[in-house]
């Protein structure tokens, strides 16, 4: 490819991803009539419900984050230590989340688990707010997974848990002292990741009928004209911060690394 | 010393750490799924039946699944094409190294950037009183939608507007495979008297291929999925797929549940065959490429 072929590529590239961020950006700029004004953001920000939704959102990817780590860091050590015949499987099941929609995932927990079920949690909200949860934790599998598992990749777990062992370590003093410190870099992009998966997540939280982001921005689309716009300023920031995060907590590591 | 009882205790032991992973996944990934999947085979008295999956042949409904195929295979074709491209653009194009990182952090976002916000920039640019339209009618004269009859709530702008996350994903998978191609064979072609047309068409295409393909059905399956980019985007006024299944799933609309698993159960196949399809691609291409 020629230099200038590749220079005009890369040009009508950055114009079309340009364009839209430029669309909402001016656009939520201009509710007032006339000149630029931040009025969008503060009518927003000011919106009793969208403290709430948010709040919300946010509470949950947090919690997402901290059920997943319980879930995934054990299960992927445990395999790589133990049951390394079972690897596959385990990674099979980790990509299902990818493979089947999550339209579909969230269809079957309204019927499975509806009020005449074994275990009925759209019964109550808070048993449906679980339901979310776990729901969450599914989309998150295998961001999580892939990232712990190249985090045990990197470090010698056999040698580790024998030594931790031979100190008189237990299970949880391997798990919380040992093996989640020497793979946080890891744990930690997953976790930003699912961060902000979790907090622009629409279908799920729509369908279980919970009060989250997603869902309320969907809202503030059908019925507002400057709003959203203001809205999809702030989502658009919310990712590239995750984004910029897992970027800065690599190359901490790859800085810790070289020191020492 | 291992006697039946201990050994017993050794394989639960063993078992135990996996255990909850297993039963998590089990309770709220594989039983939700097979739950719908049985569903489109089972009358209400839980006889199996066939009429469901037949059923599918109704117009309106194939007419959503063809939608939804168009609209996954033209924006995965596009965003393959494009993404090679700029990927290429930004690896073999002798351009500064300083063009990668950014690229590279901006499709990272810009690929998890989908959505309810994404439709917003969209409407905001593009659609009728976008930023763009507005311009394109006060400077020079032009109404795309008189003009050149395009609408952002439709099928095209649907694929115009998933382009935004396509292209980043394929730049983002595609780059370690042009990073994979080695400078030797380049050389080795180039010494036996290759132009760089014949490189590219003999040696690096046919490598890089299925790859490539593998992206394509990725970005498929990808598109496939889609469901709050389109609803945000046009409400519940285009008839596609995954915007049908919702309004089943929120009110029956077909007026027959079994229907409506057999409409999940149609989707679970073609996200299922594609992904299948570009995880087979992509693990016979690491052979040449690592």
């Amino acid at each position: 490819m020629t230099r200038l072929a590749a220079a005009l590529v890369l040009l009508l590239g950055v114009l079309y991803f340009a364009l839209p961020l430029y669309g909402m950006t001016e656009f939520s700029l201009r509710m007032r009539r006339g000149v630029y004004s931040l009025d969008a953001y503060r009518v927003v920000l000011a919106d009793p419900q969208f403290q709430e939704t948010f709040a919300y959102s946010a509470f949950m990817a947090l919690v997402t984050i901290v059920v997943g780590v319980v879930l995934v860091v054990p299960t992927a050590y445990w395999v790589r230590l133990y049951l390394p015949r079972l690897r596959p499987v385990v990674e099979f099941i980790t990509l299902l989340p990818l493979v089947i929609p999550p339209i579909v995932i969230v269809f079957g927990y309204i019927r499975l688990y509806n009020t005449s079920s074994f275990l009925p949690l759209t019964g109550s909200s808070s048993g449906t707010t679980l339901l979310l949860l776990f729901g969450y934790t599914v989309l998150a599998l295998p961001y999580m997974y892939r990232a712990v598992d190249t985090g045990l990749r990197a470090i010698d777990v056999r040698t580790l848990t024998e030594a931790a062992q031979s100190l008189g370590a237990g299970w949880i003093t391997i798990m919380g002292r040992i093996i989640l410190p020497n793979v946080l870099v890891a744990v930690l992009s997953g976790a930003f990741l699912t961060f902000a998966i979790v907090m622009g997540e629409f279908v799920m939280a729509a369908l279980l009928n919970r009060p989250a982001f997603g869902p309320y921005l969907q809202l503030t689309g059908a019925n507002k004209a400057y709003e959203p716009a203001a809205l999809a300023v702030i989502a658009f920031a919310i990712t590239w911060a995750s984004m910029g995060l897992i970027q800065l907590v690599t190359r901490f590591q790859k800085f810790a690394r070289a020191e020492r | 010393m291992s006697t039946p009882a201990t050994a017993a205790r050794h394989l639960a032991l063993r078992w135990s750490g996996v255990a909850p992973f297993l039963a998590f996944t089990a309770l709220f990934l594989i039983l939700p799924t097979l739950y719908i999947v049985v569903g489109a085979f089972r009358t209400p008295d839980g006889a199996f039946t066939l009429d469901f999956v037949r059923a599918l042949r109704a117009p309106n409904i194939l007419n959503a699944y063809w939608s939804s195929i168009r609209i996954s295979f033209w924006s995965a074709l596009l965003g393959t094409v494009f993404g090679l491209a700029m990927a290429m653009a930004m690896v073999n194009g002798g351009l500064s190294r300083r063009v990668r990182g950014p690229l590279l952090t901006f499709s990272g976002v810009a690929s998890n950037f989908a959505g309810v916000p994404l439709a917003f920039a969209f409407i905001a640019t593009l659609g009728p009183a976008g930023i763009v339209t507005l311009w394109l009618r006060s400077e020079f004269g032009i109404n795309l939608r008189a003009h050149y009859g395009f609408n952002l709530l439709s099928t095209t702008g649907l694929i115009l507007t998933y382009l935004f996350f396509q292209i980043p994903l394929m730049i983002l998978i595609i780059t370690p495979a042009l990073d994979g191609l080695r400078r030797e064979w380049r050389e080795a072609a180039s010494i036996l008297g290759a132009s760089g047309l014949q490189y590219w068409r003999m040696v690096a295409l046919p490598i890089l291929l299925p790859s490539v393909l593998g992206c394509f059905a990725l970005l498929f399956a990808n598109a496939f999925g889609a469901v709050a980019t389109a609803i945000a985007l046009t409400g519940s006024t285009l008839n596609i797929a995954p915007i049908l299944l919702f309004a089943q799933i929120r009110g029956d609309v077909l007026g027959s549940p079994g229907l409506g698993y057999a409409l999940a159960l149609g989707m679970i196949l073609i996200a299922g065959i594609t992904n299948g399809l570009s995880i087979w691609l992509r693990a016979r291409s690491e052979r040449w490429l690592r």
